[in-house]
């Protein structure tokens, strides 16, 4: 069972309290340049994921509580939190010697 | 190698069985072969085997961090069924369940296939809609798999709540007779046996850590027991394939999560077909020791860890006691978890990759195991060959980028 606090409003509960929500950070390539929209850019921003075995940012839903999204940072080897941060805070840097695969 | 047959059997019971062969040899790592196979799972092994045999490519090797057999191999709830909507997919699943009919005697090993007969309860309308559109399109791929009405259910399940005020009511079925169950060991094992008996190397606890290149073509791999050259390299590494993928330099659609099951103690026969639920997610067979084989949805976050939530397999407890008001008062005996690869709709990547005689099976997510056979079979021809096989060719991972999506993820709706 995880155990997450909510940025926004600060509770701390148990996982099925809250929704995830998948990789963070991922930038919709329609929202910078509709016209141009490459079929690869869109097959990454549908599909493609980083899948890191260990440290990973994603997205969760403080869905019980009070409905906002905000990011985490979590190592899914051991499936720790090293951090919560706001929609509009900038990410966390990782902790030493952890990748989060390619692309990021 | 040593065959098995009631004779071999009686004859080495004389001896109180301390004379067995071993089922594979341990062999050290050679320095080069014409394909390496990372993952001796079953799709691994099956791939090697049918390399070995189909198409007389010997000088491979299938490569392991672990022991053969120890990833979701050996860690499923085994059901075997091949009534999937989409054209592509019954293609695969059901050439899968037909190698899985003969395959005792084509490994000369026993993998104890079952086909006990499989049901999908509907419980709701909606499934009830869905699942007679995969009768029909089951019909037109020609397999066998009909709806059944409550009362075909009850009998062929004695122990399900059908009553009027039962908490999932009872509205049908979808059947298919030869759906079943397998002995997941077994299919590591007899692949694995059968392979090394062809002169296939399989290594085990030996990691892959990096995978060398040149020029965009693989020229091997490095291990835990050095660099080992290769000519083709195969990936079939289930929930670890981004790892791998990582450390060949390209990016694919999947994600890793934890799926989870249970076993009762064991007890008397009480059910001898495959009961799954979907929307209560959860899904039950009984094994030949007597156990209940439980299973249900997978974690909704990613994971390494082969480990899960308690809720996820509280939710499908809960569900099941209702359905099965008998199981209410078994113990639980152990459970696990396994790291299952999910790609976007639900079906499996085969095929070629951007790095040149680099080839992937993955993505079969929480439902390859009923697979095994045939992913072997046309993966090896696909290796062979350089090219997709005529089943394996809508399965590549360009599909994602042209919108040829084979969608199984409505359609299922459970995992399994
Ligand atoms: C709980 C659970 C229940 C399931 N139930 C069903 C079911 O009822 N029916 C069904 O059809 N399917 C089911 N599945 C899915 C099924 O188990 C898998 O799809 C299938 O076993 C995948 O086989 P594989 O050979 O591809 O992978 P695996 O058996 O996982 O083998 C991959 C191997 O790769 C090795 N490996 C990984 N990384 C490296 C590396 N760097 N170097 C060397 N080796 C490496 C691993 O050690 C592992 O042995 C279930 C899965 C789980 C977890
Ligand atoms: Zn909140």
């Amino acid at each position: 069972m995880l155990l997450i606090t909510c940025p926004v409003c600060n509770v701390t509960a148990d996982e099925t309290e809250f929704h995830c929500g998948g990789e963070a950070h991922i930038k919709r390539p329609a929202s910078s340049d509709p016209a141009n929209v490459s079929e690869r850019a869109q097959y990454e921003y549908l599909y493609v994921r980083n899948n890191p075995r260990g440290m990973h940012r994603e997205m969760w839903l403080c869905s019980r509580g009070c409905g906002k999204w905000f990011y985490a940072m979590r190592d899914t080897l051991t499936l720790q939190f090293h951090a919560f941060y706001g929609i509009t805070d900038s990410p966390p840097p990782l902790p030493d010697g952890n990748g989060t695969g390619s692309g990021s | 190698m040593q065959r098995f047959s009631i004779f071999s059997l009686v004859r080495n019971s004389l001896s109180y069985h301390k004379n067995w062969q071993e089922h594979w040899r341990s062999p050290e790592p050679k320095p080069e072969y014409d394909v390496v196979v990372i993952g001796a799972g079953g799709h691994g092994l099956a791939t090697a085997y049918y390399l070995a045999k189909e198409h007389g490519v010997k000088n491979v090797c299938v490569l392991d961090k672990g022991w053969l057999g120890g990833g979701n191999t050996g860690r499923n709830t085994t059901i075997i069924r091949s009534n999937y909507l989409q054209d592509e997919s019954t293609a695969i699943y059901e050439l899968a369940r037909s190698l899985y009919e003969g395959l005792s005697h084509e490994l000369n090993y026993n993998v104890m296939f079952s086909p006990r007969g499989l049901i999908n309860v509907c419980v709701t309308e909606h499934e009830m809609r869905a699942f007679q559109r995969i009768a029909f399109a089951n019909k037109l791929a020609g397999i066998e798999s009909r709806m059944i009405s409550p009362g075909e259910i009850q009998k062929l399940v004695p122990i399900i709540d059908s009553s009027s005020n039962a908490r999932y009511p009872l509205l049908g079925g979808l059947y298919q007779p030869r759906g079943g169950t397998a002995r997941h060991d077994a299919i590591a094992w007899g692949y694995a046996r059968g392979a090394d008996n062809l002169g296939v190397d399989i290594v085990q606890n030996c990691a892959v850590t990096g995978i060398m290149r040149n020029r965009g073509k693989v020229v091997g791999v490095q291990t835990q027991k050095g660099e080992i050259r290769a000519k083709k390299v195969a990936f079939v590494v289930a929930g670890n394939t981004s790892v791998l993928t990582d450390m060949a330099g390209f990016r694919v659609p999947l994600e890793s999560v934890s799926l989870q099951a249970l076993v009762s103690e064991p007890i008397k026969p009480i059910l001898d077909v495959v009961v799954m639920a979907g929307t209560v997610h959860g899904y039950v067979s009984q094994s030949d020791k007597g156990e209940l084989v439980i299973g249900g949805g997978a974690d909704g976050y990613n994971n390494y860890a082969q480990r899960g939530s308690i809720t996820q397999w509280e939710h499908t407890v809960r569900a099941l006691v209702e359905m099965f008001p008998a199981f209410g008062r078994l113990k639980m005996m152990r459970h696990w978890g396994g790291i299952v690869d999910m790609t976007g709709d639900r079906s499996p990547i085969i095929g070629m990759t951007p790095v040149k005689d680099l080839y992937l099976n993955c993505g079969w997510g929480t439902g390859g195991f009923k697979s095994i056979p045939g992913s072997g079979f046309v993966f090896a021809d696909t290796i062979a060959n350089g090219r997709p096989h005529p089943i394996a060719a809508p399965f590549g991972m360009d599909r994602f980028r042209e919108g040829r999506l084979i969608d199984e993820s409505s359609a299922a709706g459970v995992a399994h």
